[in-house]
């Protein structure tokens, strides 16, 4: 109780910081918007994002109700063009000083919530005032009831989770993209300096064989077996590439006899546990078998391991993949490519890499792709018999008081029509006339909104947490 | 004269399959290029070796490897050489797994030196084991840290190595240029150091390596 009024004594002391930063927010406006001071805009929309945050924080804390902040993701920072040259729309600039402000300055403008931010600051100690009977007669329920406000003006939105998605989208996608050019260009190198070059020489050597068939055929025969050779080794490169590209054996076997040929290969001592109801898609079998497969490799090259364990399980339409090893430990995912190749590869189907490796070992990776099994998904977003019947019959019935009995009743009131047909609220005496009209009309308003919040709920629970990606931290 | 059963599915390669072994004095009995044929035929024709490409229609999958097995399991023994274009300890085990010899397992390019494939293919008619360097290479590699692999003289590993693969003893010493009272000394002093017993059947010997390599 008395921890309650602490924190509603915390919340009323911000006022003070507020008031100021009103002030200030009412002279940069007017300094941008008028003389084009647009410099301070920036800085006054930071603080007051502070504040807001602060705010944000505290609430949630108290009240155990995170509130997730509803601001658009910070704008990437320019990119040096070929030219060296920055640009910004139709403008080259040599430092990427102009491009990061414009950006930064439309990322600002642009993002809805700066303005309720500032909604916010102007109304919220007008809210806190009078607010304070009933902070003082029943201090939790004032709390829960601020808390309702700060949602409501600070929360996340539908608009804003969904430009959060969009933006981690887009930057998987672009990753995905980069890796898979690089892979190509790999490959191209590849094919293009081994196969095709030992192809030529392959070529050039029956060539030579033509000629000398007749006149020396010993030299012939030798040359011959060079190119049998040749084509050997050509084979083996080539066997490299395709290995590269998609190993033979997770094509014909799938991901676990695959992930078991790997084990054999390996010069650990192997134990593989795969669990799987359902085969994943191939692009995500082939990123989780060279993940094990670069995992395992770390293991016996740098971790000095001599056992290690995969484990692959399903959980729901959730992939889990475990290697272990009791090697030295010491991975980071921040100094070894491997490791950052992995996550990159992962991250094209949201998937995330976690590395526990402790000096001394043992290190434990532990990979999760959300959404790379069919079949779950589809029955968890399904709602509940019952809350569906609710639905159809309140969206069945609500026309009914709405509108025959509430809103055409009505009018044939006013203009004083004279059948009253099967107006219920005509029949009566005439004082009982329009409570009867007003009551069916918000009955059936009621009956709608009702409709309505409960798909609204029932949506939020069950879509808004895969639509938040900084939930999932990355 | 060798009756043999052929499952490719690549025309120009089985077709060259079919005139090799014509032209090495064996009689084709059939050419197939699925996997349910490749089953069919095994069980009917009972071949005297068959040589199976791993990945055949319908599925591309390992569907020849499969019906090989399926066969092996109907007629135990039944001689089987699996080519494909690339090789696995997995499927290497699989095929082992049975013990009962009469199987060969070799990369397609194995083909290119005649003799030694034609060879390959009366070994595995007789009987015999013939595995690929490349698949024995990797069954070493992956045993290299283990002891008492770790224990072998390096001309030790060269004969393990040769005789993993299915050689003979006259085979290896011919390999190695050594005499073949050398290579019966070393192969003595190796199953020694793994702890295995002898054997003077060449078959056996060849089970008895795998099987040891495989249990690792």
């Amino acid at each position: 109780m008395l921890r309650r009024y602490g924190q509603l004594a915390v919340l009323l002391a911000l006022v003070g910081v507020q008031a100021p930063m009103m002030v200030g927010t009412a002279i940069t406006l007017l300094l941008t918007f008028t003389l084009g001071m647009v410099f301070l805009f920036s800085p006054q929309v930071m603080a007051v994002r502070r504040l807001a945050q602060r705010h944000r924080r505290l609430v949630g804390d108290w009240t155990g109700t995170p509130i997730e902040p509803p601001y658009r993701p910070a704008p990437p920072p320019p990119v040096r063009q070929a030219d060296g040259m920055y640009r910004s729309d139709r403008t080259l600039y040599t430092t990427p000083r102009v491009p990061a402000w414009n950006n930064r300055w439309r990322w600002l403008i642009s993002d809805p919530a700066t303005w309720r931010d500032t909604l916010w600051l102007l109304l919220d100690p007008a809210v806190k005032v009078a607010l304070v009977p009933l902070f003082v007669l029943l201090p939790g329920r004032g709390l829960r009831v601020y808390a309702h406000w700060v949602d409501l003006v600070l929360g996340a939105t539908a608009a804003s989770r969904l430009a959060g998605q969009v933006s981690h989208l887009q930057r998987t996608r672009d990753l995905a993209a980069d890796s898979q050019a690089a892979e190509m260009r790999r490959i191209e190198r590849d094919l293009h300096d081994g196969t095709q070059a030992r192809l030529v020489a392959i070529g050039m050597t029956l060539g030579a064989v033509e000629q000398l068939v007749d006149t020396d055929p010993n030299a012939a025969k030798a040359l011959l077996a060079r190119a049998r050779d040749a084509s050997s080794e050509t084979l083996v490169e080539l066997r490299r590439v395709i290995r590269g590209i998609h190993p033979p054996v997770l094509a014909e076997r799938g991901l676990a006899d695959a992930v078991r040929a790997l084990a054999m290969d390996s010069p650990l001592h192997v134990t593989v546990d795969v669990d799987l109801p359902h085969r994943p898609e191939a692009p995500v079998e082939a990123a989780v078998y060279f993940a094990v497969s670069e995992l395992l490799s770390n293991a016996a090259r740098h971790g000095d391991a001599r056992t290690a364990t995969v484990d692959i399980s399903a959980n729901g339409a959730v992939l889990r993949v475990t290697v272990t090893d009791d090697g030295l430990g010491g991975a980071d995912p921040a100094a070894g490519s491997g490791l950052a190749g992995i996550e990159r590869r992962l991250a094209a189907f949201d998937g995330v890499l976690a590395v526990h490796s402790p000096p001394g070992g043992p290190t434990t990776a532990t990979m999760e792709l959300p959404h790379a099994l069919p079949g779950a998904a589809v029955e968890a977003s399904r709602m509940p018999r019952r809350k569906v019947a609710l639905v159809v019959l309140l969206w069945g019935t609500a026309w009914c008081p709405t509108f025959p009995q509430g809103i055409v009743a009505g009018i044939f009131k006013i203009f004083d029509l004279e059948k009253p047909g099967w107006f219920l609220g005509l029949h009566l005496p005439e004082p009982y006339q329009w409570p009867v009209i007003l009551g069916m009309i918000t009955l059936g308003v009621t009956m709608h909104v009702a409709a309505m919040r409960i798909v609204a709920a029932y949506n939020r629970e069950h879509w808004a947490p895969g639509a938040v990606p900084w939930a999932r931290g990355c | 004269m060798l009756r043999v059963l052929v499952a490719e599915d690549l025309y120009l390669l089985r077709e060259g399959l079919v005139h090799l072994l014509q032209a090495h004095g064996c009689m084709v009995v059939g050419a197939v290029e699925t996997g349910p044929e490749l089953l069919k035929g095994l069980l009917e024709l009972r071949p005297d070796v068959s040589i199976v490409d791993v990945r055949l229609p319908p599925t591309f999958t390992d569907e020849g490897l499969q019906a090989a097995l399926e066969a092996r399991r109907q007629v135990p023994g039944l001689p089987v050489l699996v080519l494909s274009q690339h090789v696995e300890q997995l499927y290497a085990r699989e095929l082992l797994a049975d013990g009962s010899g009469a199987i060969g397992y070799l990369l397609k390019d194995r083909v290119f030196n005649a003799a030694q494939f034609i060879d390959a293919v009366r070994r595995v008619a007789a009987g015999g084991t013939v595995m690929d360097p490349e698949v024995i290479a990797k069954l070493l590699a992956s045993n290299a840290r283990h002891e008492p692999l770790a224990g072998l003289t390096p001309r030790e590993r060269e004969v393990l190595e040769a005789m993993a693969e299915g050689r003979s003893n006259a085979a290896i010493s011919q390999r190695l240029y050594l005499s073949e009272s050398a290579v019966a000394k070393h192969t003595a002093s190796i199953f020694t150091k793994l702890g295995l017993a002898p054997s003077e059947d060449d078959n056996r010997r060849v089970l008895a390596v795998l099987a040891y390599l495989n249990s690792r």
